[in-house]
């Protein structure tokens, strides 16, 4: 099936299998392999990108479905070399270790920030309730996702 | 020596973080190779089934299928070897059965490879998987240790009586034990069941394996720990290939907590077919397959005494474990719950006699290997067990019961290291340094003051406390041949100094998260008086690296890191004969510091990078000097080292449901001399989590028919974020005596002390509530605690 998507900005055509997942379209035809699979059952959250703005797990859609949206992936969210708050953020709080989770969490925090820009610890842990990271027991992630969050509020103001 | 400038101690940010927050990192299955083909394999449903007949014709004529392998294809190739002998009690060795790359015979576990089918695509590979018919015929199944034992129970290994591998004793003798015993004036017994985990990295074990046939050499992409262990097991015992003309690559490696640091047969089936088949094939588990083909962790069962006379010392321990081995050795399971395990019975108390005595047993589940910890914890967990319950049995306090018992202070330099009853010598060590500051940060005194009041308004507060040792940065190899290693536990270390004064570090070590590219560097650039900028550091590649070990019992940074400490010496010792040429005087005037050589008492100096420059433009030059500055070392420890700690957990139990939440959770770790402090926090929230996860929400559930019925993501529980509590850390500092950093390691640390102070603080939180129950089996969930106030009402 043909589909068009646009990803990181780039629009890209392509003939796929209707059984191709989404995840498998990013990592292994268009070679973005920042996206990661962990579970293909959509629990442990290492797939997740932006589908049209909103947080999905890849590994659970298919590339199909998302033909004509407009895809966001972790390498597409540093702009002109400059990192995103939430790279930042989890390289100035050691918010990851092996890195494998990490994408689909900055992913996810992104979106959540986007609805809940000043957000508690517990809204924070609540929010990575999709998410299994297993070297880092979260702390430094609420670390990371908190000093995003004040850093991108602080650019709005200035 | 050369002097430090002071990179060493602080908390430089990762430099390895920029290509995983930018989604640049480079995992096994983000590669795909020129012509790459899939592998998928097809395993047996069963437990425990005889393989009457393998169909393989349908599956063969399916789309895209290159090849299909049976049992029968590799019965002439030597299965996974084990790397540790333990022998029995009569000196007998252990048994150990063959773990073919695929059965011919039978299936000895859920799981069980029976035939690897290789296509172009993943989706084809699985579609042909589908058509392979295998027939079966179900034999009886053992799961748990105590039933292999029974008579007439199944037999995993035919040619394996009793289905016992081996077993073992440590220790005083029984007779020494039990008279001590039979003197105590209080023995506190308990039947305690260390569950059986899954480790669950979240990257799945991956492997791409590429041959390349004009230059004769193999290429083997994995997601490994140690790729060089794994390059010599496969080469050397499995299939018979010269080891140089494997490139082993361990390149980025989404964690491992131990289950990456074993040679599994999928790396070898792969990188003997891709021989066959002319070209690279990949496997790339599903999480399904992680769950029953990883290597699992703990899966103890004990019965543990432990007496104490009138004023409350312990005047003796008796142990006697079963331990769960699964259904083949893998790589280092014997000694897990030997060497690892029953050496660390001391504790952290001058227990002046001790027995253990442990029976390791086949059964048709899973194989059993070291997890974060290994064995470990298991020694923890009874000891700290033990130390809270006999508290609440006799009415005194933990945390007196435990000061009462502590050795006394020593710093393995002015004293000597401590000797056990159980074979080991602890380097240093301050065990009531750890404690003392735990319950300053818990603020113990209000503590029960609140845990009162909570009582009163109808809520269970508990605190619970553990004090551990483990032994890391394995190991002396004598010692580890001695006791059965069939390996050498030392590291190598290269540092190569560019012309421009750049340096390039090649480490034996390998980082799966631990950040070795920002705490190498960090050792190197401090030690060299350079700028972090000026260091690489190369891991994980046979090609390149000369030699290693890998990464695994916390021993990076102490086995490692000593490595590129001894180059490092090397480089500075050649470096000041090449400056004192340059200037005119003698070497032994020569002093290193801040990166400049300079004779001593004058402001004559060459630069490091002037030296680095003249090694390799050697004009003016010492006559009988090699010109380049590149030295490798390998580092044999003297001695394991011996992080210790206290970790103390705070938790409410909910009357009403029965669910605990972790309140608070204090670590307070001594590993040593730290190089990263931030890095180190990092190892032990982890730890931490993931002992916590063993205490109230991990363990595999195996059915009687060997079904592992919570193999994923949806029922297998992992902690995750809104379980967890920021968690309160704090070190202490009492160097190691014997390395050149002083470190002791900490990537285990947290999962040895968290997972008894947990279910100590619930059981506590239990007593306060007038239930006073001796053991939950963890993990502890709501649902246990329930039942158990019901029953005690």
């Amino acid at each position: 099936m043909k589909i068009h998507v646009r990803v990181n900005g780039v629009d890209y055509a392509h003939d796929v299998e209707p059984r191709l997942l989404l995840v498998h379209y990013l990592r292994d035809v268009l070679r973005l392999t920042g996206t990661h699979i962990g579970c293909e059952t959509s629990v442990c959250g290492a797939c997740t990108v932006h589908v049209d703005k909103k947080s999905t797990k890849s590994c659970t859609m298919l590339a199909v479905q998302a033909d004509g949206c407009e895809v966001l992936t972790i390498e597409g969210l540093s702009t002109d070399g400059e990192l995103h708050p939430l790279q930042q953020g989890f390289r100035e709080n050691h918010g990851l270790q092996c890195g494998f989770c990490t994408p689909g969490i900055i992913m996810t925090a992104l979106n959540f920030l986007n609805e809940c820009p000043d957000p508690t610890e517990e809204e924070i842990r609540h929010a990575l309730k999709g998410h299994l990271c297993r070297c880092t027991g979260y702390h430094n992630i609420v670390k990371s996702i908190k000093y995003a969050a004040i850093k991108i509020q602080e650019e709005v103001i200035v | 020596m050369s002097t430090t400038t002071g990179i060493i101690g602080q908390s430089v940010k990762r430099v390895e973080d920029k290509r995983f927050i930018t989604g640049h990192g480079k995992y096994t299955d983000d590669i795909i190779l020129d012509r790459q083909t899939y592998a998928y394999f097809v395993r047996s449903p069963y437990a425990h089934a005889k393989i009457l007949s393998i169909d393989i014709e349908k599956a063969k004529t399916k789309a895209g299928v290159l090849a299909i392998y049976t049992g029968a294809d590799v019965a002439e190739i030597n299965g996974v070897p084990c790397g540790w002998q333990v022998n029995f009690k009569n000196g007998d060795t252990m048994k150990e059965p063959k773990h073919p790359l695929l059965v011919t015979d039978k299936a000895r576990h859920a799981g069980d490879a029976v035939a690897m089918v290789v296509a172009e695509s993943r989706e084809q590979a699985i579609d042909a998987a589908e058509a392979v018919i295998v027939e079966y015929e179900e034999l009886p199944v053992v799961v748990e240790a105590f039933n292999a034992l029974q008579t007439g129970a199944s037999l995993v290994h035919d040619d394996i009586p009793g289905n016992i591998c081996y077993d073992w004793e440590l220790g005083n003798s029984k007779e020494e034990v039990d008279n001590a015993m039979s003197a105590a004036a209080h023995v506190t017994t308990l039947e305690l069941t260390n569950q059986r985990l899954i480790p669950n990295a979240i990257e799945p074990r991956c492997y791409n394996s590429s041959y390349d046939a004009a230059n004769d050499k193999y290429t083997l992409y994995t997601s490994t720990q140690a790729p060089h262990l794994i390059r010599l097991l496969m080469c050397a015992f499995v299939l018979g290939i010269p080891e140089h003309k494997v490139h082993v690559i361990g390149p980025d490696v989404g964690g491992g907590f131990g289950s990456k640091c074993f040679h599994y047969t999928e790396e070898a089936m792969l990188t003997w077919a891709t021989k066959k088949i002319k070209r690279p094939i990949k496997w790339t588990a599903e999480r399904h397959e992680s769950f029953l083909t990883d290597a699992h962790g703990r899966d103890h069962t004990t019965k543990a005494e432990m007496g104490f006379d009138h004023d409350g010392k312990i005047v003796a321990l008796r142990v006697k474990t079963l331990a769960n081995l699964g259904a083949y050795l893998s790589t280092f399971a014997p000694c897990i719950p030997t060497y690892l395990y029953g050496t660390l019975l001391q504790g952290l108390y001058t227990t002046p006699k001790i027995n253990v005595d442990v029976t390791a047993v086949f059964t048709n589940t899973t194989p059993v290997d070291a997890y974060r910890g290994a064995g470990r914890p298991e020694a923890t967990y009874l000891l700290e067990r033990l130390m809270d319950l006999t508290a609440l049995e006799t009415g005194r306090d933990p945390a007196e019961l435990r000061f009462k018992n502590f050795i006394p202070p020593f710093d393995g330099v002015n004293q000597p290291g401590y000797l056990t009853q159980v074979a080991l010598q602890y380097d240093s060590g301050n065990y009531h340094g750890v404690l003392t500051k735990g319950l300053e940060l818990l603020n113990y005194s209000n503590f029960r003051e609140e845990q009162k009041q909570a009582s009163q308004n109808g809520k269970l507060l508990g605190v619970g406390f553990s004090t551990y040792i483990e032994a890391c940065g394995l190991a002396p190899s004598a010692i580890a041949g001695a006791l059965g290693a069939r390996a050498g536990l030392y590291e190598m270390g290269h540092v190569r100094v560019q012309p421009t004064g750049k340096v390039s570090v090649f480490t034996g070590s390998h980082s799966h998260g631990q950040g070795h590219e920002t705490t190498f560097a960090q050792v190197v650039a401090d030690k060299l008086g350079i700028s972090m900028d000026d260091v690489d550091v190369i891991h994980g590649d046979t090609d390149s690296v000369a030699f290693g070990m890998g990464t695994y019992g916390s021993r990076s940074i102490a086995v490692g890191g000593s490595a590129l400490v001894k180059s490092i010496d090397k480089i500075v010792e050649k470096g000041k004969k090449i400056a004192a040429h340059k200037l005119e005087a003698n070497a032994e005037d020569v002093v290193f510091a801040q990166g400049n050589f300079t004779i001593k008492g004058t402001d004559k100096f060459v630069s490091f990078g002037d030296i680095a420059l003249t090694a390799y433009v050697p004009h003016v030059y010492p006559k009988d000097l090699e010109p380049g500055l590149d030295f490798s070392s390998f580092y044999d420890p003297t001695n394991f080292t011996y992080p210790f700690g206290c970790h103390i957990a705070v938790v409410e139990v909910d009357k009403e449901t029965g669910e605990v939440k972790l309140t608070r959770f204090i670590a307070v770790d001594d590993v040593g001399n730290i190089i990263n402090p931030m890095i180190v926090e990092g190892q032990i929230h982890g730890g931490v989590a993931q002992g916590v996860g063993q205490a109230l929400y991990e363990g595999a559930a195996y059915d009687e028919n060997g079904q592992l019925t919570n193999g994923s993501y949806m029922d297998y529980c992992i902690p995750r974020a809104d379980d967890l509590p920021m968690f309160e850390t704090a070190n202490q500092v009492t160097p190691c005596p014997h390395n050149p950093l002083g470190v002791k390691g900490a990537g285990e640390a947290g999962a040895i002390g968290s997972t008894p102070a947990v279910v100590n603080a619930v059981i506590d939180a239990l007593w306060s509530g007038g239930y006073k129950v001796r053991d939950i089996t963890m993990p502890i969930t709501s649902e246990k605690v329930w039942k158990v106030m019901r029953s005690k009402q």
